[in-house]
């Protein structure tokens, strides 16, 4: 299990940022990422990999409206 | 002919301010001049704070909207008509609302502001009302203000609009000098009317318009029998402000055109679709609402996306609704051929659809059909009708239609259910004309409610629950149910439920950035407040966040775009010559936020009681909408209310969840007042007026007797 924003979510084997942000139907394009507070760039969305129990932030940078 | 003609002296702006208004009252014609003091740029900076202030003065609590002391105010701003920072064009149109009868202000883009402040005045007072149709042109080259009868038969902005701006230009060359406030024909017959001001498009040589939509104020306009005003002002550059430091707003502007120019296609497309870009975010997130906000998204969606509306929007052109406006977001469709109407066949512009334009007339009304949208969108501009409450009602009376509340006997013929674009559109149709289920519809919600309530024998509470409307005004098109936050960004409103004040819903319901009732608060404190700030400036919300800097989801609050906040500091010090930081921009907002809630104390509204929203906001009302969610809204009851849902009818479950959804609703009303020094019924306190320097004797008279 991991936490996303604040809220558990089932972790799988390999899951990657990229991954997530599927799962989560994350689709808005101006997402910023932190795994265990750590910043992940936008090119690595595809290839880091978020380990079990990890605390994952997902922010959407919308103020919106 | 002329009925009243007054010459003035043409003056010079100095650091954004003429430092006089114009009073025009078309019962007497009367035209004068007023000082703009000291105390009012100090406390009400300009913009909707003069508006409100002027209509403070003009107006008594007995006063309604359709009595001649009833005022509507035109205002920019400080800043307003710079031409190097985007989004620097806009008025703030504020009157008494007859849909709310509280003070309204609404935002638009166009020309006139601009212009009137470079004809001399930081403000326009429009009273009493006419005998008969009047026109009322500023020339602003010549320092002429003229009342001259109307002889205009037409009745439809985009006809009046262009009708106007021939007539008054000197020449092809000269229209872009010229711009028109009007409304449309159902104006006449709805409480829902909006204003609409012009700008000449010199590319596509065509008149554009664009809304002062909210709160009907269309409908006092056509009250005081004011058929348009027109400006003329030739000779506009970038410094006719006189700025204190015109590099720094240089600089300023700079900056951001490199923002948006390096980053909008990688970030929201404004410059190709405008605000239209969320649509298909909205749905997948649940948030787009969809047959009167019962869901959040519906399969065909795809057939309203933003990629079909950028097809049809005509792409390349700098659509500014001002000059110098890079984010270029006043998109239009061209040579759109109506279907029905008395347009029909004729080819004309669509300026939109805004994304509120999609959502309102789109997935709200079931109409999932592009070009439904944008004939819709059409009409409700050009016969002055506001989208958002036509949306919104029209998406409450399809649900009336399906609960049998409603028949075709009772909407005269009109088939109502969800989907029915060709019953929307006559039902538009009948708005314009005056005639049928239109002109009840058009008396907005919550009298809809009365008449179906009294006259057919409906069920209140449903109606209540389903009835998208708070202190009389319809619900702007998001769904909140899923973000208390969002519910208090649109039930703790000075002016109703709009989301200009606060678009909290990523913050609190996808980010959980502000999980507690204090996070809450505190994001409906800021945000309302630095909102505010655009209206009494003269500025747009969108260049603030709807483009941000690459670097800024590192800084701490990225939510706030800190360099923005930076540069709108820069470019108000930089015209103005003062000295502000970004805590001295929240408190200048909060003079004018709280003077505006106890005007709407003073007309006997503005507590606690006024903040409260209809269920729909809130939670589903319908088993339909519960099964629809039913795993969400099961995991709710075990993990937070303490609710073994296991066993339970689905009636059961709705009212447990509604319990604590409403719960919910007052604790955070409870923080909200809190953190902005109100009492718990909502009335700001001496010592919070204090705080701010607005304690003010007549708003100290009006608080005291509710303290």
């Amino acid at each position: 299990m991991i936490q996303v924003n604040g809220k558990e979510f089932p972790w799988e084997e390999g899951m990657t940022v990229r991954r997530l942000l599927e799962l989560k139907k994350y689709s808005y394009p101006r997402i910023t990422v932190k795994i265990n507070g750590q910043f992940i760039r936008d090119e690595e969305f595809d290839t880091k990999v978020i380990h079990d129990g990890d605390e994952i932030q997902c922010i959407h940078l919308m103020a919106g409206g | 002919m002329i009925l009243k003609e007054y010459k003035y002296e043409l003056g010079k702006i100095e650091r954004g301010y003429n430092n006089r208004s114009l009073y025009i009252n078309v019962g007497d014609n009367t035209i004068k001049e007023k000082e703009v003091t000291q105390f009012m740029k100090d406390k009400f900076i300009g913009g909707k704070g003069f508006g409100l202030w002027y209509l403070w003065n003009a107006v008594t609590p007995e006063t309604r909207w359709n009595d001649p002391e009833n005022e509507i105010v035109i205002a920019h701003g400080p800043v307003a008509g710079i031409t190097q920072y985007p989004g620097s064009g806009k008025s703030l149109v504020v009157t008494l609302s007859p849909l709310t009868h509280m003070p309204m202000d609404s935002n638009v883009g166009g020309y006139f502001g601009p212009y009137l402040k470079f004809s001399g005045f930081d403000a326009l007072e429009l009273q009493g009302k006419a005998e008969n149709d009047v026109i009322i042109y500023i020339d602003g080259n010549k320092g002429i203000v003229q009342i001259m009868e109307s002889d205009i038969e037409e009745k439809d902005s985009h006809l009046l609009s262009e009708i106007l701006t021939e007539r008054f230009a000197k020449d092809e060359e000269d229209k872009k000098n010229i711009s028109v406030v009007s409304t449309g024909s159902a104006a006449d017959h709805t409480l829902i009317g909006l204003l609409n001001f012009s700008f000449y498009d010199i590319r596509r040589k065509g008149v554009r318009l664009k809304q002062a939509g909210r709160g009907g104020i269309g409908t006092v306009f056509r009250d005081k029998k004011i058929k348009a005003l027109v400006v003329r002002f030739e000779g506009t550059k970038g410094n006719l402000n006189n700025p204190a430091d015109q590099g720094k707003i240089n600089r300023t502007g700079i900056k951001l055109h490199k923002e948006i120019c390096d980053l909008d296609d990688k970030q929201n497309r404004m410059r190709k679709i405008g605000t239209a870009n969320i649509i298909e975010v909205m749905d997948e997130y649940d948030l787009l609402p969809t047959h009167n906000y019962k869901f959040g998204c519906h399969k065909d969606t795809y057939k309203i996306s933003s990629d079909k509306f950028q097809a049809r929007v005509t792409q390349g052109l700098p659509d500014g609704c001002w000059y110098g406006c890079s984010l270029s977001c006043a998109k239009a469709a061209d040579d759109f051929i109506p279907e029905t109407g008395p347009y029909k066949g004729q080819k004309v512009i669509v300026d939109g659809p805004e994304y509120e334009n999609a959502a309102a007339l789109g997935s709200n009304i079931g109409v999932f059909d592009r070009d439904g949208v944008l004939e819709l969108n059409f009409y409700c501009d050009t016969y002055g009708v506001d989208t958002i409450s036509f949306g919104t009602l029209t998406a409450f009376v399809m649900e009336c239609y399906e609960n049998g509340i409603l028949d075709k006997e009772k909407t005269g013929g009109l088939e109502l259910y969800f989907g029915n674009k060709e019953a929307a559109l006559e039902l538009l149709h009948q708005m314009s004309r005056g005639e049928g289920f239109g002109k009840i519809a058009g008396l907005g919600i919550r009298r809809m409610k009365k008449i179906f309530i009294e006259e057919y024998g409906a069920d209140a509470d449903f109606l209540n629950d389903i009835g998208m409307e708070q202190k009389g005004l319809e619900y702007s098109e998001y769904l909140s149910k899923e973000s208390l936050a969002q519910q208090g960004g649109y039930g703790l409103t000075n002016k109703g439920p709009q989301h200009d004040e606060a678009w909290l819903i990523f913050m609190d319901m996808v980010n959980n950035q502000i999980p507690t009732f204090e996070d809450k608060a505190e994001a409906l404190h800021y945000f309302p407040m630095f909102r505010t700030w655009f209206g009494l400036m003269g500025l747009c919300k969108l260049p603030w966040n709807d483009i941000a800097p690459e670097d800024n989801k590192y800084t701490d609050e990225p939510a706030k775009i800190p360099e923005h906040v930076q540069n709108y500091v820069d470019i108000f010090n930089g015209v103005t010559g003062k000295n502000i930081d970004k805590h001295e921009l929240i408190v200048q907002s909060e003079r004018v936020y709280n003077f505006q809630r106890i005007f709407n104390i003073r007309m006997g509204y503005g507590k606690r009681i006024h903040d409260k929203t209809p269920y729909r906001s809130m939670g589903p009302v319908t088993e339909e909408e519960y099964l629809s969610r039913q795993e969400r809204y099961d995991k709710q009851l075990k993990e937070l209310v303490g609710f073994d849902p296991e066993g339970k009818t689905t009636q059961e479950k709705m009212a447990a969840l509604r319990k604590y959804r409403e719960e919910q609703y007052e604790r955070l009303t409870d923080a909200v007042y809190k953190r902005r020094g109100w009492t718990m019924d909502g009335v700001p306190t001496i010592e919070k007026l204090k705080e701010i320097g607005m304690d003010l004797p007549e708003l100290i008279e009006v608080v005291k007797k509710h303290l």
